[in-house]
């Protein structure tokens, strides 16, 4: 590597392009909106710079308190479900055979790249009442009572007198699926990986010592990945959080996450002051994770050596 | 290993030739490493794939069905994709999106490639803080970027109403900011791989600057640039989050297209849009995997 002094054309003609496209279209937007974050509304699209925090402190109102704790409530629920099924899977793919891992990796990478509108689209037909959940539901409840008649206990009508299909669709459940459906693979990949990296001598150690699977996996394989988990944990949650069209498709009424506020507040709401500092407090949630992990996985690494 | 050795049981000889194959295959113990042989994790992993990948395979399926009503299987057909290329606003959507993508991957390769260059060859004081600031883009939850370009092109009096392909441009700038980084971050795996001492070679030899990125560097390049290439398309044609914030009534693109045809009804003219979608993604997402496979096997840092 040279300094840049040693070749100044160069390092110039490398340089001035990008940083250029950087600074206008991606750190001026963000500096606009952060200004208008401290701003006043005066009129339809008349913003006023007057330096205010009601913004931020609107934010703290109980009306969005609450909408903030229930979407981080769905949204911390779906994480939860993605580290419960992403551990077995990431497991299952770090211990395949050489030659099935690059197609187990293929084919959980593979969902990531359709469109994740497209993905969530999907689940309409999964959900919906006449749809693929409810007919397999149906199903079991036909085998279910046909079992029950043979046996003899038709009469009694255990499972109803008939299948009364879930209403699964447009609610948070459904949200909550949403999200776990769009995001699994966000949270296999830093799993994966790490398990990957993990040293199976201890594992082999630790069934030597007589621990069971579950034994050795919360006392040695958990504690020597959860670098991994971290990871997956904020680039599913953080996202999550943000993707306004879940609940725009599959939730309720009152389902909403904090992306549908901020994109109400820049569009049908047309609030930008107050949305600009929402997006803001997002931003910084974001940068506050990444810095809490940096700084739990900087001093795990020191404590191994 | 001695778990991999078979144990001859007493039993075995009496049982049928075929039967017996098996039985002796069940008989080698799991070791307590291989995982993939339980049960319990291969139920696991099946039902997670196959409840990632049915929601997907039956909407494609459907676009196939001979039904308006996207529910019992009618009978296979081609009548919705005849339908969605004759939707006047759905096709008009599908040239919009792959126009802009067609520019998104021409500008952002370029500037992807000299980001990486200049990071990857150069010392210069605040080096931190600028990686950090090009990582930004990928970092920051998309909303907020979408957001902010939308307020930017308000603020700025961004030109609106021009005629085709211009009116296109506030979507292509947006979507080149946050794609040329994700292009950066791909050469720069490729380039952790290059030998240093092939430039100097050649610069000794007289070659200039121009000459030396031309003919040694670049071609040891092309891989990681395809890949970033085909990465920058498909980021670009799937995008739909900060799409949504910066085009307006005459500029839609196939996502934001799909997502209010999605709000209005749900018809297999969607699932077909959709498929047609899922399809030049998946094809470009394959391309570029294949090409960044060697590079990762060939450079164990490079990942």
């Amino acid at each position: 590597m040279e300094s840049w002094r040693q070749n100044r054309v160069v390092f110039w003609l490398l340089g001035i392009p990008p940083t250029l496209w950087l600074a206008l279209f991606f750190v001026i937007p963000l500096g606009i909106v952060w200004f208008i974050s401290f701003g006043e509304k005066r009129g339809v699209v008349d913003i006023a710079i007057t330096g205010t925090l009601d913004n931020y402190v609107r934010a703290l109102q109980p009306l969005y308190l609450q909408i903030f704790w229930k979407s981080i409530w769905m949204a911390g629920a779906a994480t939860l479900i993605c580290l419960v099924v992403g551990y077995p899977v990431a497991f299952a793919i770090a211990f395949a055979p050489e030659r099935w891992k690059i197609w187990l990796m293929l084919a959980v990478i593979l969902p990531f790249w359709i469109n994740i509108l497209i993905r969530t689209y999907a689940l309409i037909a999964v959900f919906r009442t006449r749809g693929f959940a409810n007919f397999t539901l149906e199903w079991l409840w036909e085998k279910g009572d046909w079992i029950l008649t043979t046996v003899g206990l038709g009469e009694y009508q255990l499972l109803g007198e008939r299948f009364m299909p879930l209403g699964m669709l447009y609610n948070n459940f459904a949200v909550s699926m949403g999200i776990v459906y769009a995001f699994l693979p966000f949270m296999i990949l830093p799993l994966y990986a790490n398990i990957e990296k993990l040293d199976r001598s201890y594992m082999e150690a630790s069934f030597d010592l007589g621990a069971g699977h579950w034994r050795t996996f919360t006392s040695v394989v958990f504690p020597l990945t959860w670098h991994g988990a971290l990871s997956g944990i904020i680039i599913v949650f953080i996202p999550a959080l943000g993707a306004f069209f879940i609940p725009e498709l599959l939730g309720g009424t009152d389902s909403q996450l904090i992306g549908n506020v901020i994109e109400r507040q820049f569009k049908s709401a047309n609030d930008w002051p107050f949305g600009g500092a929402l997006s803001f407090l997002l931003m910084y949630a974001t940068f506050g994770a990444l810095a809490l992990r940096a700084a739990l996985v900087g001093r795990g690494k020191g404590l191994e050596v | 290993m001695a778990n991999l050795q078979t144990h001859p049981a007493e039993g075995e000889r009496r049982v049928p030739k075929g039967r017996a194959e098996r039985v002796r295959r069940r008989r080698v113990p799991i070791g307590p490493l291989e995982y993939c042989r339980r049960w319990w994790l291969q139920l696991i992993v099946g039902t997670t794939f196959l409840l990632l990948y049915a929601p997907i395979a039956t909407l494609v399926a459907f676009s196939f069905n001979d039904s308006r009503r996207n529910i019992v299987w009618r009978g296979f057909t081609f009548d919705y994709y005849v339908k969605a290329w004759n939707n006047q606003s759905l096709f008009d959507a599908f040239v919009n999106s792959l126009t802009i993508a067609v520019i998104n991957t021409a500008v952002s390769t370029v500037l992807g490639v000299l980001a990486a260059l200049l990071l990857w060859r150069f010392r210069f004081p605040g080096k931190a803080v600028y990686e950090g600031f090009t990582a930004l883009p990928i970092v920051i939850p998309e909303i907020c970027m979408g957001v902010a370009m939308m307020a930017f092109f308000a603020r700025v009096g961004w030109p609106t109403g021009l005629p085709w392909p211009l009116n296109l441009s506030n979507i292509t700038i947006s979507h080149i900011a946050f794609s040329f980084p994700f292009v950066a971050v791909i050469v720069r795996g490729r380039l952790i791989g290059f030998n240093r001492e092939l430039e100097d070679a050649s610069k000794d030899l007289g070659a200039s600057e121009w000459q030396t990125l031309r003919h040694i560097v670049l071609p040891y390049l092309r891989p990681g640039v395809v890949a970033g290439a085909l990465i920058a398309f498909t980021l670009s044609l799937d995008d739909f989050i900060i799409t949504f914030f910066t085009s307006g009534p005459d500029t839609i693109t196939l996502p934001v297209k799909i997502f209010s045809m999605v709000r209005f009804s749900v018809t297999p003219e969607v699932n077909a849009a959709s498929t047609v979608l899922i399809i030049i993604t998946v094809i470009a997402t394959v391309a570029a995997t294949r090409l960044q496979a060697p590079t990762r096997r060939g450079n164990p840092g490079g990942g």
